[in-house]
C-alpha cells in the first residue's frame, strides 16, 4: 500500500497494516500534535513513517537524542494542552525511566501516550524485560494490543483516557505484535489542523508549580492524587470493551486469562482443538481490573494466565483468589505450565495445557536419518556487517595495530555498545568483550581503565554517542581514564533502518538542520588526542590505532564514513579477482571477512554483485589477486 | 493443526531478496479476496544478510506463529533456508524453493551440495519443488524479479487460495509502476514453470 493512505485513509477503509503502520493510523486519528522517539527496534517503523507523513498529518516530530528526551519533549507538549505520543523500545524506556516516573505525578491536559516495545525471545536486543513493571511502578494505566486492529485502537482510546485521568498512558506492544501485519479497519479522524505558522498547532502551558514542580510539599500530594486516580481508573478497566469473556464451553471447570500476543496462541489452540476452556482477554490490564476477574474466576475449578514476559496478571489473579477466598487453582508461570522466559508460541501454550489436562496428542515427526544429517549439516548464516561496512576495517585494523605492537588479545577490553557494531563480537573480530546497554562502552572504559592493567578499545557509534556517550566521556577525562573511545560515525543512525541524527544536517521531517561536530564535542570535553580518520584507509586506521594505544589518557578515534545502506550510497566498481595470483594465504575470508568474499571447496569466491568497491580488501591482499575495479 | 478453512506459509531466504514484500503481497491479495490474514515480519539484525523469514496466516487465526509441523507450504528463496524451516513441514507440505544458493560468509560449516540436498528432501517429503528461479527472472528480464518468479510458482499451486490476478493486483499496489510489466512476466514465468 502507499503509506499517504495513513493519512487520507476514508473511516471504514480496510488495510494490510504493519503493527507499527497501525499505531501511526491510530495518532493520526486521535489528532496528536507532537511526537518524539529514539528509534529501536521493535518500535522503530514508526518514527520511519512518522518522519514521511508527520507534516501533512499537522504533525511535529522528532527524532531525540535519546528516549528520556523524548519523553520530556511528549510531556512538556501534553502539560501545554497538546496530544502528545512518544514511543520507545523496552530499554529505551529505561533511559526515559526517571522522567516518566515523575510524568505520573505532574500529569497531563493534552492526552499523552508512551508506547513501549518489548521484545521477546530477544530479535534485536540486550534482554527480553517486561515493561508492563513499568505501569505498576510508576502507576500508570497500561492497554495491552493483539492484534494490529488493537493496536490502532487502543493508540487512539489511550489520549481519551490519559485525558480523562490527566494521566500519561502506557500501550505495551511485543514484537510479535509491532511487526505482526493484519487487516486494520479505519476509523475518523479527529481534526488538528494548526493556526499557527507552523505545521502543527501550538498549546499554551498555564503556569501552576503545585502540579508541575514536584517539590517535597507538592510531591506528597501528588502521590495521594495518583493513587486516586488509579483506583478510579480501575471502576474503568473493569468495564472497558478491551477486556472481554470469550465463549466456547458451558462448562465452567476451566478458565484463561490472557494478554497481548500470548492471547492470540492461546485462542487458536482452545478454538482448534476445541478445548473446552472459556477465555478472558485483558486488553486494558492496569490497573487490574480485579471485579471482572473475580467474576469470571467465580465457579471455576482451575484457570490458566498466559501472558509473556513475567507472571505479572498471574500474581495479580493469585491476590484476587486470595482476597476473594475463590477455590481455583491458577496454572501459569509460578507453578511452571508455562515458560518464564522467551515468547511463547502455539506449541508453547499446547504443551502447558498438556501439563494439566494431558489434552491434545502432539503429532511427532521423527526425522529420517538422512534429512537429520542434513538437517546438521546446514552452515549458520548469522547477521554480519554488510559487505564494505566501514566498521570492518577498523576491527582489522585495531586487531592488526595490537599485533604491531605486540600487545596480546587477553591484554585488551573491547567494551563494545549497541548498534551494528556489536556484530564485532563475532570472528574474526572478536571485538566485544563488554556491553551493557546504549553509551556503555565509554563509561565501561572508565571502569576497566581503573580496575585493571589491561588497555581498554571502546566502541560506539555517532547516534549512540550522541544518546548517551557525552557525560561519560566528560567523566572519563575529569576523573583521568585511560583508554581509546573509537567513535563509528557512519553518518546514519544504521541498525534500526536509517534514520538521522544530530551529526547530519537533516532532521527528522526532513528539513535542514544544524550539524552538531562529534570532533568539537570531544575536545570540548577536554579531549587532547582527538583524531577523524576515513575508516577505508588501512594504513591510517592502524598507525592511529598503534598511536591511541601508547597514548596515556582517553584516546578518541573518529572513524567518519558512510554506511553502505544509506540511500544514494555512492558505490565504487567492484573489486576484481585475479585468481592466477592468489595464493590461497586466506587473509581475505579468515582476517577480513566480508562477506563478499568467500570461500568454497578451498577456492575464494568473490560475488561482485555484492561488492561496493571499498576496496579495503585490496589492501589485505599482498599478491594483487584483489584488484581496485576499473571504470 | 490442520483443519478450519485455513492456509499456512513459511516463506524464508536471506536479509535483502525482498521476502518481507512478496509476503505482504501475498498477505494484501488474501485481503483483497475477503479472508483474514495474519502475517508476522522479523526486522532489525536478522535483516544484516542473516536468515529471514516470515510467516502467515490464512484462515480465522488471531496469531501469526506457525505451530510446528502445519505448514501448507514453505517458500524458501534459497535451497538450505528450507532446510532450516523444516520444523514447520509435514510430510503432505509443499516444499517450494530456488536452488540458487547463496553462501554465508558467516558459515561454520562447509555448504551441502545442492542436487544431494534436493533428493533427501524428495525422499521424505511428497511435493518437492525446486525452481532455478534465478535463471527465470534473468529470462524475465532480470535478477530482480526472482521474488516475483517465486510469487508465480506459489500461485500455481491447486490448494493456494489466492489467484495469480490478485497477486498481480496487489503486487500492483504495492511496487512502483515502471517494475509492474517486468514483474508480471516474472509472475507468468514462475507459474508457468509449476503448471508446466
Amino acid at each position: 500500500m502507499n503509506l499517504n493512505e495513513l493519512i487520507t485513509g476514508k473511516s471504514g477503509d480496510k488495510q494490510f497494516l504493519l503493527g507499527n503502520e497501525a499505531a501511526v493510523r491510530g495518532v493520526i486519528e486521535a489528532g496528536i500534535s507532537v511526537a518524539a522517539t529514539y528509534p529501536g527496534t521493535p518500535s522503530s517503523e514508526i518514527g520511519n513513517v512518522l518522519s514521511m507523513l508527520a507534516k501533512d498529518a499537522n504533525i511535529y516530530f522528532e527524532f531525540s537524542t535519546n528516549e528520556k528526551v523524548a519523553m520530556e519533549v511528549a510531556a512538556t507538549a501534553a502539560a501545554s494542552g497538546l496530544r502528545s505520543f512518544t514511543f520507545m523500545k523496552h530499554v529505551g524506556l529505561n533511559v526515559a525511566s526517571d522522567s516518566f516516573m515523575t510524568t505520573a505525578y505532574s500529569g497531563v491536559k493534552g492526552g499523552m501516550v508512551i508506547l513501549t516495545a518489548d521484545d521477546p525471545s530477544i530479535f534485536s536486543s540486550q534482554n527480553e524485560q517486561d515493561s508492563r513493571h513499568y505501569g505498576h511502578l510508576a502507576s500508570l494505566p497500561v492497554l495491552e494490543p493483539s492484534s494490529c486492529q488493537e493496536v490502532k485502537d487502543m493508540v487512539k482510546y489511550a489520549f481519551e483516557l490519559s485525558e480523562q485521568f490527566e494521566l500519561p498512558v502506557i500501550v505495551r506492544t511485543t514484537t510479535r505484535v509491532s511487526h505482526m501485519r493484519g487487516i486494520v479497519e479505519f476509523g475518523e479522524i479527529s481534526d488538528n489542523s494548526s493556526e499557527d505558522e507552523t505545521h502543527w498547532k501550538k498549546g499554551n502551558f498555564k503556569k501552576d508549580p503545585s502540579q508541575y514542580v514536584p517539590v517535597p510539599a507538592n510531591a506528597l500530594r501528588m502521590h495521594v492524587d495518583l493513587v486516586e486516580k488509579m483506583e478510579n481508573a480501575e471502576k474503568i478497566s473493569n468495564k472497558s470493551e478491551f477486556n472481554r469473556e470469550i465463549t466456547f464451553t458451558e462448562n465452567k471447570k476451566y478458565g484463561l486469562i490472557a494478554s497481548g500476543s500470548a492471547f492470540n496462541y492461546a485462542k487458536d489452540v482452545v478454538d482448534v482443538k476445541g478445548l473446552d476452556i472459556n477465555i478472558l482477554k485483558l486488553g486494558f490490564s492496569n490497573p487490574t481490573p480485579s471485579r471482572l476477574i473475580a467474576d469470571f474466576l467465580e465457579g471455576l475449578d482451575e484457570v490458566f494466565v498466559v501472558e509473556e514476559v513475567d507472571p505479572i496478571m498471574e500474581k495479580e489473579v493469585l491476590a484476587i483468589v486470595a482476597q476473594n477466598k475463590l477455590d481455583v487453582v491458577v496454572h501459569g508461570k509460578l507453578d511452571d505450565t508455562f515458560p518464564k522466559y522467551h515468547e511463547y508460541t502455539p506449541d508453547v501454550v499446547l504443551d502447558g495445557f498438556n501439563k494439566v489436562l494431558d489434552c491434545c496428542t502432539k503429532e511427532e515427526y521423527e526425522l529420517s536419518s538422512s534429512l537429520q544429517e542434513l538437517v546438521d549439516a546446514i552452515p549458520n548464516r548469522a547477521p554480519v556487517l554488510c559487505s564494505g561496512c566501514p566498521h570492518r576495517s577498523m576491527y582489522y585494523g585495531v586487531n592488526k595495530a595490537m599485533e604491531e605492537l605486540n600487545i596480546p588479545a587477553s591484554d585488551v577490553v573491547f567494551a563494545s555498545d549497541i548498534g551494528c557494531y556489536t556484530l564485532g563480537i563475532n570472528p574474526p573480530y572478536y571485538a566485544a568483550d563488554y556491553l551493557l546497554s546504549m553509551g556503555s562502552s565509554v563509561g565501561d572504559g572508565c571502569g576497566f581503565s581503573i580496575a585493571t592493567n589491561q588497555k581498554v578499545v571502546s566502541f560506539i557509534g555517532d547516534s549512540t554517542f550522541f544518546h548517551s556517550g557525552v557525560s561519560p566521556l566528560i567523566n572519563a577525562i575529569h576523573n583521568k581514564a585511560n583508554f581509546v573511545l573509537t567513535v563509528l560515525d557512519n553518518r546514519i543512525t544504521a541498525m534500526t533502518g536509517g534514520q538521522p541524527n544530530p551529526g547530519i544536517p537533516i532532521d527528522a521531517m526532513g528539513d535542514k538542520a544544524p550539524e552538531i561536530s562529534i570532533r568539537k564535542l570531544a575536545l570540548a570535553c577536554g579531549c587532547s588526542f582527538v583524531r577523524v580518520i576515513n575508516p577505508l584507509n588501512l594504513e591510517q586506521v592502524i598507525n592511529t590505532y598503534k598511536e591511541a594505544l601508547e597514548y596515556d589518557g582517553v584516546a578518541v578515534i573518529i572513524s567518519k564514513s558512510p554506511c553502505t545502506l544509506i540511500k544514494g550510497y555512492a558505490k565504487k566498481p567492484p573489486v576484481e579477482y585475479v585468481e592466477s595470483n592468489c595464493n590461497n594465504c586466506l587473509k581475505c575470508t579468515n582476517e577480513l571477512a566480508c562477506p563478499a568474499i568467500s570461500l568454497n571447496n578451498g577456492k575464494i569466491i568473490l560475488d561482485q554483485s555484492m561488492c561496493v568497491g571499498c576496496n579495503v580488501c585490496v589492501q589485505v591482499c599482498k599478491y594483487g589477486a584483489l584488484n581496485a575495479g576499473m571504470r | 493443526m490442520a483443519g478450519k478453512n485455513s492456509y499456512n506459509m513459511c516463506i524464508c531466504g536471506v536479509g535483502g531478496q525482498g521476502i518481507i514484500k512478496t509476503s505482504v503481497i501475498i498477505g494484501e491479495a488474501a485481503m483483497n479476496q475477503g479472508f483474514n490474514v495474519v502475517l508476522s515480519e522479523i526486522h532489525g539484525m536478522s535483516q544484516r544478510e542473516g536468515s529471514v523469514s516470515t510467516e502467515l496466516r490464512i484462515g480465522d487465526f488471531e496469531g501469526s506463529i506457525l505451530p510446528d509441523h502445519s505448514a501448507d507450504m514453505l517458500l524458501s528463496f534459497e535451497p538450505i533456508e528450507i532446510v532450516r524451516a523444516l520444523n514447520k513441514a509435514n510430510k503432505d507440505t509443499k516444499l517450494v524453493f530456488n536452488t540458487h544458493p547463496i553462501i554465508p560468509s558467516s558459515g561454520d560449516k562447509p555448504y551441502p551440495n545442492t542436487n544431494n540436498l534436493i533428493s533427501i528432501l524428495e525422499e521424505n517429503y511428497n511435493h518437492v519443488l525446486p525452481i532455478d528461479g534465478n535463471q527465470l527472472a534473468i529470462d524475465a528480464g532480470n535478477i530482480v524479479s526472482l521474488n516475483m518468479v517465486l510469487l508465480g510458482a506459489v500461485t500455481a499451486d491447486d490448494n493456494f487460495p489466492i489467484s495469480k490476478e490478485s497477486v498481480i493486483d496487489a503486487m500492483k499496489n504495492n511496487l512502483k509502476p515502471q517494475f509492474h510489466e517486468l514483474n508480471v512476466k516474472a509472475i507468468e514465468s514462475g507459474y508457468q514453470w509449476i503448471k508446466g
